[in-house]
């Protein structure tokens, strides 16, 4: 039900070109990057897809779009700087020129999720690739039965998108749950590991579809605890991460067991992949 | 004595418990109230008190000389607050703090141990419930010192 692969555009291989609108600082390492093309249309995209993001003579990485796609002119990402590539494209201005492979990529279950609960959780940047989907439920709340977001990060200052949280609580039809992993005693939220917010949330575990993004020890946390509370694990879909190159399931960098994360995900859903999810080597 | 009977028996923590024990452990309970930023007990004091809140938020701290206190958890709702009654000497480790207004039942220590040396019935449906959470909360805090949100 989850899989759905978008087609890319034209030639896979080649970057567009792409024009920075818009950079504002998330965190001390982290920003986002409003993209614009060039020339022609912004391609279709669904929630959960991701491009390939080309720093010229640095490198390429892949990003998770985080945007709203209903804004039909512009990709938004944010990129955390941790390496060479996404240190040169976090460092980019607005007016600066991008290159971009994409979208590739499996899409969050959001229209098979319709009529059902839906938890959705985040941990760190995580939350980023979700984004998306969060937009697409909201917009589309009728179709939904109750909605949950979990957040989990490591400090009250590391919380990305904070503002938007904030937000997102304020709708009286959401339950919005944060907590970090370590604070000060001025901090009044929760503190603990995101999974441990699963059970204070009113959802019907028979009944729910849940949408995990997170570093993958977390996300493991968390499927086995949805599963506890009942979920089954064909309703549970998480973001997988892996080294991506082509991008298009040819090169092999990014396999996962006897898949591809580029191309049969990056979302997958978990009764298909927990046998390998355990194992260190994969 | 009934009104606590009642409370312990809405509590998820007691779903199951056999009536006549819920009895006794009435019999070791009080009610608390605790204002925002009133201490349940702090590191070092005696544990002669467990508690297990009705509403409100409890936090965790421990505080190194000269620092502010770091919060390693929050509880909630149906969660029991400390397990240092359980295990000779039995001291607090840590401090527990109110963040808003807590009500809480609090089970007099030494009145339970007791009943559960008289009846081992009684001590063994205890750390049937005790067990899970110790162990829950083991493995939150291995996935906690992981600091998987960290760059990698």
């Amino acid at each position: 039900m989850v899989q759905r692969p978008l087609a890319a555009s034209v030639d896979p291989f080649v970057p567009q070109l792409y024009r920075i609108n818009r950079v504002w600082r998330e965190l001390s390492d982290t920003v986002t990057l409003e993209i614009a093309p060039s020339q022609g249309p912004r391609p279709n995209y669904a929630p959960g897809q991701f491009n390939m993001l080309y720093a010229f003579g640095v490198g390429e990485v892949a990003i998770s779009i985080s945007g709203d796609r209903t804004d039909h002119r512009t990709f938004v990402h944010t990129v955390r700087d941790v390496g060479a590539a996404s240190h040169a494209i976090a460092s980019l201005g607005v007016g600066a020129t991008i290159g971009v492979r994409g979208p590739f990529g499996t899409a969050w279950p959001v229209a098979e999720a319709e009529g059902s609960d839906i938890v959705i959780v985040a941990g760190g940047l995580g939350l980023a690739p979700l984004r998306p989907a969060i937009y697409h439920v909201l917009a589309n709340r009728a179709r939904y039965g109750h909605v949950a977001i979990l957040f989990g990060t490591r400090h009250p200052q590391d919380m990305l998108y904070r503002d938007e949280l904030a937000a997102w609580r304020r709708n009286l039809d959401i339950s919005v749950e944060v907590t970090v992993d370590h604070a000060e005693s001025d901090w009044r939220g929760n503190v603990g590991v995101v999974p441990a917010l699963i059970p204070r949330v009113s959802f019907d575990p028979r009944d729910t579809v849940a949408l995990v993004c997170g570093p993958e020890i977390m996300m493991r946390f968390t499927a086995n605890a949805l599963r506890d509370a009942g979920v089954a694990p064909d309703r549970i879909s998480l973001s997988m991460e892996r080294n991506m190159k082509c991008a298009i399931g040819l090169c092999g960098h990014c396999q996962f067991g006897p898949a591809f994360v580029c191309k049969d995900g990056p979302v997958m859903r978990f009764d298909r992949i927990e046998r390998i999810f355990a194992v260190r080597e994969i | 004595m009934e009104g606590l009977e009642r409370i312990l028996r809405e509590q998820a923590f007691f779903a199951g418990f056999p009536e006549d024990q819920i009895v006794l452990v009435a019999g070791c309970a009080r009610n608390h109230r605790f204002e925002a930023g009133q201490y349940l007990f702090r590191e070092g004091e005696p544990a002669n008190e467990f508690f297990l809140i009705r509403h409100g938020k409890v936090a965790l701290e421990i505080a190194a000389p000269g620092q502010q206190p770091i919060v390693m958890s929050t509880l909630g709702e149906g969660e029991i607050v400390g397990a240092s009654w359980l295990v000779p000497p039995y001291r607090w480790t840590f401090d527990a703090r109110a963040v808003e207004l807590v009500r809480a039942l609090g089970i007099d220590a030494a009145c339970l141990r007791g009943k559960c040396e008289a009846d081992h019935y009684l001590g063994y449906e205890m750390m049937k419930r005790f067990a899970p959470i110790l162990v829950k909360r083991l493995h939150a805090t291995r996935l906690q010192i992981l600091n998987v949100y960290g760059k990698r």
